[in-house]
């Protein structure tokens, strides 16, 4: 283990000393923060963050699985608040009240007469109510906040690595099921006729969506990051036709957020949170407006052509 | 009558939301022909394609394909598929090559792993061939690069058949492979399948066209809910049959005018 730890803050140097590089080049104005340390620790879970929540919201937005995404993130506090209380890693806790509520909104689905946004919101809503209570017995109200609404500027180099790590698990995990994955949210019905385990792929899913949502929850906090979990996958699709080329564009869009978000709240001394998400929904906007095939300005003028 | 049948069901039942739409249904559907399959709207004629492609879990029975369990036939790749078109998510950011490409996916299992890892224009050039031809087969190369959404009807239904083709499957499954195309389009469609049928292959095609299921198909199967017959087209779809197929067998057919939710 200490081993492993070593390694990863070598790595974690590694990598922010790379990222210092295209800051030197920036004015002096937006590259002065990252003089200090704890910017620089920042700087690098943004980038994380904004990528695996960029990667995954591509999947989130085709399958419109917006609520669900929802519904785990709010899932994991009580999780976060066990694990807490047993000394574990956040991220066991954490997955295993997701993956239970997950568990649990399918059977209501499958055997009462309830339809699945309501099976959502009542299984969400119990497990975040659970986690609250918990959480009210045994930590601070700062400490609470910064769950449930991040904290950028206070990341430590723990929760840094697993942030680290569970970036390089969803990366390489979308690349070996690169295909499985892209069949089964485009048409599920094709995948079962080819013999590919739907509920593996499923769950798997549903894993990856987890683990994002904890590499998160210093970042950009449990309520917040659904936002980075929709918003870059839809300003992509409204920019481009192809999987591909919308899945780095949604990456692009998730980091571009997150490093301006952290600039924001440095300077402005806001949320780093909400920061975040409002970069990330003015670039939504933007392309809303003005992308180049199905933007809002080029539609007006397509049908004003078509009326002359 | 050493053939083994293509689809052999026994006793099937299934059901939608607890909606039976399957009752004991027992069946064998011979292998290189091609059979129609003909219903009144909410029969179950999508429902039993779905239990053949793994979709819909039957409740009870017994189903095989090709003689061997359903699920290893599947993952064998014995199953080419094209839905309803309406089932399909025409939005979704992929070309007409790669939406063709995905009939492939369960073969390239075979692949060694790092070519399973590298992106469509560098993997096996057999799946790439089999995409090229099953594009020109349906006259498609020309759009090949451009969205499936712009697409228009006739020619998202070529492409959904260029995906089964490219698959190059012992049996294709069609849901009403002819419902709202154009008459060139029906045309190219009807060809391709008999030239899959002169190649061996098995076609089995839920249709509401009867005069090409009269043309084209060697049985025609009359489902609603249960098995109502089965045989040549001349003697099925004779307005004494017709008729009865109306009325079904299955006493609970008053659920015969609801569709079952995609």
């Amino acid at each position: 283990m200490p081993l492993l730890e070593s390694l990863g803050s070598d790595l974690i140097e590694a990598l922010i000393g790379l990222l210092m590089i295209p800051i030197g080049l920036l004015p002096d104005s937006l590259s002065a923060p990252f003089e200090y340390r704890f910017m620089q620790r920042a700087l690098l879970t943004s980038v994380l963050v904004g990528a695996i929540c960029g990667l995954l919201s591509s999947f989130v937005v085709l399958k419109r699985w917006s609520l669900l995404g929802d519904a785990i993130s709010h899932a994991v506090l009580p999780g976060v608040a066990i694990a807490y209380l047993l000394g574990w890693p956040f991220f066991i806790g954490a997955f295993i009240t997701g993956a239970l509520t997950s568990l649990g909104i399918g059977a209501i689905e499958r055997h009462t007469r309830i339809k699945s946004d309501a099976a959502m919101g009542l299984m969400f809503t119990a497990a975040f109510a659970l986690g609250i209570v918990i959480i009210s017995k045994i930590a601070s109200s700062t400490h609470l906040m910064h769950i449930l609404f991040g904290n950028v500027l206070g990341v430590q180099t723990s929760a840094l690595m697993l942030t680290l790590l569970a970036g390089v698990i969803a990366i390489l995990a979308i690349w070996l099921a690169y295909r499985p994955l892209l069949l089964y949210t485009f048409d599920p019905q094709q995948a079962q006729a080819l013999g590919f385990n739907i509920g593996l792929i499923h769950y798997g899913l549903i894993l990856l969506l987890t683990l994002t949502i904890v590499a998160s929850l210093e970042t950009v906090g449990i309520i917040l990051v659904v936002a980075m979990l929709i918003t870059p996958g839809a300003t992509a699709h409204l920019l481009t036709d192809r999987f591909k080329p919308m899945l780095a564009i949604a990456v692009l869009v998730g980091i571009i957020s997150a490093v301006a978000g952290l600039l924001l709240s440095f300077h402005l001394d806001v949320a780093s949170g909400g920061a975040i998400v409002l970069v990330a929904t003015a670039l939504f906007c933007l392309a809303l407006i003005a992308a180049p095939k199905h933007g809002l300005l080029v539609r007006v003028w397509r049908r004003n052509r078509l009326q002359e | 009558m050493t053939d083994t049948p293509a689809i052999e069901a026994r006793r099937l039942c299934a059901a939608y939301h607890r909606q039976p739409v399957l009752t004991d249904i027992t069946l064998a559907l011979p292998a290189g022909q091609w059979t129609a399959i003909v219903g009144p709207n909410g029969a179950g004629k999508s429902s039993l394609l779905k239990v053949v492609t793994g979709s819909l879990q039957p409740l009870s029975g017994e189903l095989r394909i090709l003689g061997g369990s359903a699920n290893q036939q599947r993952r064998a790749g014995k199953i080419a598929y094209m839905a309803q078109q309406e089932q399909m998510e025409w939005d979704f950011p992929v070309s007409v090559r790669e939406t063709v490409m995905t009939g492939r996916y369960g073969l390239m299992r075979q692949d060694p792993w790092w070519q399973r890892l590298m992106p469509d224009h560098w993997a096996n050039p057999a799946h790439r061939r089999a995409v090229e031809e099953a594009l020109e087969a349906v006259d498609m190369r020309d759009h090949a690069a451009g969205p499936i959404g712009e697409l228009s009807g006739g020619q998202k239904k070529r492409v959904m058949l260029a995906r089964a083709l490219a698959q190059q499957a012992d049996i294709l499954l069609l849901d009403e492979p002819l419902a709202g195309v154009d008459p060139p389009s029906e045309r190219l469609i009807l060809d391709m399948l008999e030239r899959e049928r002169r190649a061996g292959r098995t076609i089995i095609m839920v249709t509401h066209d009867l005069p090409s299921a009269r043309r084209h198909a060697d049985q025609v199967a009359l489902i609603n809910q249960t098995l109502v017959g089965m045989g040549p087209p001349a003697e099925m779809l004779s307005d004494a049959m017709l008729a009865q197929l109306a009325v079904g067998v299955a006493p609970r057919s008053t659920a015969g005018g609801v569709r079952a939710a995609a």
